[in-house]
């Protein structure tokens, strides 16, 4: 589930923030009269389409895992969090009806009628991730529901949609979609412009995401401090085992890296008192350790925890370094660098925000264990009785990699046939219907 | 009519609509497989290629729907169901992928390299996923699917006569249904033989279908007595009314008058599915869980038809937007000079 997820969260994440970047370029196209602005626009709507068809099929997947891998799961508590994924169904479904509309709009519609169709897109997408990051929430916080133990005979629907994990879980994926996206197409472009490419359309497809991401990744971390400091509070064991925090104690250091073992951390860069103070402002802040539960409610793998709890965190810096360098860029020549080294680091930043953004998860998912609804139900407890899921694991594993094949090389194919001028819009998901083939025909038009 | 009951009426209407377009795109599938050789296929399956077009994964939507609304108002047949038929239902997930990642390959093999390879492919995923889901519906239906996580057997559940029957009168009936359609397809494309070709297809398909149907009917009597019985008596209407649009629909192809053989094609299958949801009431599964013991508590059941309620609400004046632009943006298409070629094919 880890790696469906892992893939589905980047193609979701696409589809939350691509329709938005679409509209700005579009917005700037008609308010600036700018042609080049609104070819991006119209592309990027493309783009949107194919990834969307794409997400379709492995959000297929992940609901069908629901059944396959967590049967006991879903049948203590579909009932309860079930609710959230019907209201993310309308909004996938009319997320899927206004991009079609949109991308079938273009030239058939006056220009800002079509500009606001692109506007349901957007708010359908941040729906369906609250929706989703919802139920995850609730995963985390779980309420909303009677009894605490045994089959679930009253539930109440606001309580679990509102629950305590939603002000902080829901703001940081949103941000997350937005600063990888982002990043991801800014890089692309970037990667255009170091080949050669200086045209007005590589220029605004990098400065317009790369603004985008820019903003979005200072918040996010500031979001995300908000976050793990909420965390310390009330899911105190996935925090102790982010940051390897193995005795209850007052003046807990903090460690950047390094290994976690039952008698404190080796190697790492340790800051003597940090980790007390990042969690209540002072370093004679309680931090509750790892050994005060018993060892099978901790949560497994605390020093690849512990990285990627990092690794996110320094990506996100560095990435706030690379907004910093674009901003006093811009105050200095209304221009973003324009320096190689400029271009090489947001080329990589695509690549660090996909890295990030899959390491936070691994931090929630992982950190959460060995809960499935935290301090509920394990997540042994949730699994299926029947044999075979390695099987489906590694066919699974196959397959994806030629789904990512086939849509890497779909986007690359509809990339280069853009670059030849070739803007036909027939065969795109969503598209309009392409007329018949005309050699099909075999008698004459009535 | 209970709130418990008004879920399983939602749920059901989503199960028509996957019925109905999901299986109309795997037997488009099933045609694009069974179309030949490079030469001899070309046409069928360039007509289908454009018949399924861009939009065909619309219908994941509705198998989403069903999956959503079976986990929240029926939680306990949702566990009993993908625990025991884990086999089955893996294998329509595959099928379910497969058919995905087709899109982007055929959208991009359109040089005949990687297409033919490509239709095979996917031509295996038409087959897969409705013979599955086929031999959960028989598996159920056979009172085989016990309540809890994996308590029935997990092979001999699906791997049996009557689930295997109608694993295959689910890949008939998609065959049936896509053939249907794409006669109609040919005749707008303007392709007389393709609509023979199809039109032969169609009525053969019937005839596969309305038989297995027949062997169905046996196999129920004898591995599936509480369903069998219902469908003999309050579901019998609705068992007549399907095989009196089933004649309908080869009396019309025959003729090749093809107004309203779409929708009596699709109403055959409708009306099946309903008489066996009123065949099996009060049961989700029988004999073992009925639709309120089954049924999530109150609270949740509102919730979800008030989601639905809105749903409707939303949804279907967009769709008439998008379907109004269509018919407009079409209109304005063909009123002007002929289209410009397709992208060249090689």
């Amino acid at each position: 589930m880890a790696f469906t997820l892992g893939f589905h969260i980047i193609l979701a994440s696409l589809g939350v923030a691509l329709p938005a970047l679409m509209l700005i370029a579009n917005y700037r196209g008609l308010r600036r009269d700018d042609p080049d602005a609104l070819k991006l626009a119209q592309r990027w709507s493309k783009a949107v389409a194919v990834t969307f068809a794409v997400g379709a099929v492995t959000g297929t997947v992940l609901s069908f895992e629901f059944g396959l891998l967590w049967p006991a799961f879903t049948g203590r508590f579909g009932a309860v969090f079930g609710v959230l994924f019907a209201i993310e169904g309308i909004c996938f479904f009319l997320e899927a009806i206004f991009i079609a509309i949109y991308i079938f709009g273009w030239n058939r519609l006056s220009p800002w009628t079509h500009f606001w169709t692109g506007v349901p897109v957007v708010i359908t997408g941040l729906g369906g991730a609250f929706s989703v990051v919802a139920v995850n929430s609730w995963m985390n916080q779980p309420q909303g529901y009677s009894p605490t133990t045994g089959k679930v005979t009253s539930a109440e629907p606001l309580k679990v949609i509102f629950n305590p994990a939603v002000p902080y879980e829901v703001p940081h994926m949103i941000l997350a979609a937005y600063l990888v996206t982002g990043f991801l197409v800014a890089s692309i472009y970037a990667v255009g412009m170091l080949r050669g490419r200086h045209d007005r359309i590589h220029r605004l497809g990098l400065l317009i995401p790369l603004t985008v991401a820019c903003i979005a990744t200072p918040i996010q971390f500031a979001v995300g401090d908000t976050a793990a400091r909420a965390i310390a509070k009330d899911q105190p064991i996935k925090f102790a085992g982010m940051e390897c925090v193995q005795k209850t104690s007052t003046h807990v250091t903090e460690y950047i890296y390094g290994r976690c073992t039952s008698s404190g951390v080796k190697g790492g860069i340790g800051i003597p008192g940090f980790d007390s103070f990042l969690v209540g402002w002072s370093t004679s802040t309680r931090v509750i350790g790892l050994d005060s539960v018993p060892a099978d409610d901790r949560p497994p793998a605390n020093t690849m925890l512990h990285w990627a709890f990092d690794t996110m965190v320094g990506i996100g810096t560095v990435l706030i370094g690379l907004g910093l360098w674009l901003g006093i860029g811009w105050w200095r020549k209304r221009d973003f660098p324009q320096t190689r080294w400029f271009l090489r680091a947001t080329a990589l930043s695509g690549v660090a925000a996909v890295v990030a953004l899959e390491c936070g998860w691994i931090v929630t998912e992982v950190g959460r264990q060995p809960w499935i609804v935290y301090k509920v139900m394990r997540t042994s407890d949730a699994v299926t009785h029947a044999d075979g899921v390695w099987i489906t694991f590694g066919v699974i594993l196959a397959l994806y990699a030629a789904l990512g094949a086939a849509l890497i090389v779909t986007l690359l194919a509809m990339s280069r046939r853009w670059r030849s001028a070739d803007e036909e819009d027939d065969g795109v998901p969503y598209g309009p219907e392409p007329a018949p083939p005309p050699d099909l025909a075999t008698e004459a038009p009535r | 009519m209970s709130k418990a009951d008004a879920v399983a009426v939602v749920l059901w209407i989503g199960v028509t609509m996957y019925a109905i377009f999901g299986g109309a795109d795997f037997g488009a599938g099933l045609w694009s497989l069974l179309a030949g050789g490079r030469d001899r296929g070309r046409r069928p399956r360039e007509l289908i290629d454009w018949a399924i077009g861009p939009v065909w994964e619309a219908n994941h939507v509705w198998l989403i729907f069903v999956l959503v609304v079976l986990w929240t108002g029926f939680p306990s047949a949702f566990e009993a169901v993908f625990s025991t038929l884990f086999i089955p239902l893996s294998l329509a997930a595959l099928g379910v992928v497969l058919r995905g990642s087709g899109f982007a390959f055929h959208h991009n093999a359109r040089r005949a390299r990687g297409r033919l390879l490509a239709e095979r492919f996917f031509g295996l995923a038409s087959v897969l996923t409705p013979f599955f889901m086929g031999t959960v519906v028989g598996a159920i239906a056979g009172g085989r699917v016990p309540v809890g996580n994996a308590a029935g057997d997990r092979v001999t559940s699906w791997l049996n006569p009557l689930s295997l029957m109608i694993g295959a009168l689910f890949t008939a009936t998609g065959a049936y249904l896509a053939a249907v359609f794409l006669v109609s397809d040919a005749r707008r494309a303007r392709a007389p033989d393709l609509e023979r070709y199809f039109g032969t297809r169609a009525i053969v398909a019937a005839i596969v279908t309305g038989s297995l149907a027949a062997v169905g009917l046996f196999a129920l009597d004898r591995h599936a007595r509480y369903v069998f019985d219902g469908l003999t008596a309050e579901a019998l209407p609705l068992v007549i009314l399907s095989a009196l649009c089933g004649i309908s629909v080869l009396v019309l192809l025959h003729r090749r008058a093809l107004r309203g053989t779409r929708v009596l094609a699709a109403g055959a299958v409708a009306a099946v599915i309903w008489g066996w949801a009123i065949a099996q009431h009060p049961y989700l599964l029988p004999k073992e869980l009925t639709i309120s013991a089954g049924a999530a508590p109150s609270a949740t059941l509102t919730a979800l038809l008030v989601v639905f309620g809105v749903a409707v609400l939303l949804v279907l004046p967009a769709i008439g937007l998008l379907f109004t632009l269509t018919q407009r943006g079409v209109v304005e298409e063909t009123s002007g000079p002929s289209p410009l070629p397709s992208e060249g094919e090689a």
